[in-house]
């Protein structure tokens, strides 16, 4: 099978995905800028404190977090062209690696975790750290989320009856995924790199 | 149209890969020395210059309705200067 799906210049612009998941992604862009924005400011007031709290992080793991989740989220991209050329494999082979860079996130997450509890820096141990979960925390629960949407479409695209309506449950899976890769680059600069 | 589409997703992928690793740089003291404050700046610039690209070209905003691309451009613009404003209060 390769139909493709792609869509003819004449009807473009184009909302990818679902209407109601752009009404989640803007919330939810909204509610994170909040707390960007308040992060900052309690930031602002005891620099001193983060500076210092901040060189407890292992900056490389955030950074191998970081270049994981820009490439699933490449591979996601490129799925989502694949599908809507006809190329079903090629999609499920990209819907694949983008999985497997997800999870890689969450296991790289469970040890920096496991590593700051083992040394005593919990939740309560002071304002950064207080954020430092915070966001983090609610992040990861987006990511396994968004794992659990991309399981789903690997699955929709190894379906024989995969049709046009399914690049647009595909887009809509796929627009999640990199609002939780668009949440991670933000919270990369304000935990680990601020100075 | 789908071969260049793809092309110019992976091209997006290589920018995002070496603004990252521009970001960790100034992070880590190169190019503005002692002034970190100029660094922070240029990180949280470099970030939503990221954002910006992943909205537009992995989330296909270049070619949406023209509102919701305006939205967040206005957005990505308003958070940039608003968290550079909030941090320079502690400069």
């Amino acid at each position: 099978m390769s139909a493709s799906y792609e869509l003819p210049d004449s009807v473009k612009p184009h909302l990818p995905g679902e209407t109601g998941v752009w009404m989640f992604i803007i919330g939810d862009v909204l509610v994170f800028s909040l707390l960007f924005a308040v992060f900052v400011y309690d930031r602002s007031q005891e620099v001193a404190l983060f500076v210092e709290q901040q060189q407890l992080l292992n900056q490389t793991l955030g950074l191998l977090n970081t270049l994981l989740l820009l490439t699933s989220s490449w591979f996601v991209a490129l799925a989502v062209h694949g599908a809507r050329t006809g190329r079903l494999s090629r999609a499920r082979g990209c819907f694949g690696l983008a999985i497997l860079g997800g999870i890689g996130f969450v296991v790289i997450k469970y040890f920096e975790w496991s590593e700051k509890i083992a040394a005593g820096l919990t939740i309560e141990t002071n304002n950064f750290f207080m954020y430092y979960y915070l966001m983090t925390g609610i992040h990861l629960m987006h990511m396994v989320i968004g794992i659990g949407v991309l399981v789903f479409l690997w699955q929709s695209v190894r379906d024989t009856e995969f049709d046009a309506q399914g690049v647009g449950v595909l887009e809509s899976g796929a627009c999640y995924w990199h609002l939780v890769d668009i949440l991670w680059i933000a919270l990369f600069a304000l935990l680990y790199l601020m100075r | 149209m789908a071969v260049s589409l793809q092309s110019r997703v992976t091209v997006i992928w290589a920018g995002l890969i070496v603004a990252t690793g521009l970001s960790w740089q100034f992070g880590h003291g190169f190019g503005f020395g002692e002034k970190v404050h100029y660094a922070t700046a240029a990180i949280l610039i470099i970030t939503f210059v990221k954002i910006r690209f992943v909205f537009l070209d992995f989330m296909e905003l270049r070619t949406a309705p023209w509102p919701l691309r305006m939205a967040f451009e206005v957005w990505a613009i308003s958070a940039c200067v608003t968290l550079i404003g909030l941090y320079w209060l502690g400069v």
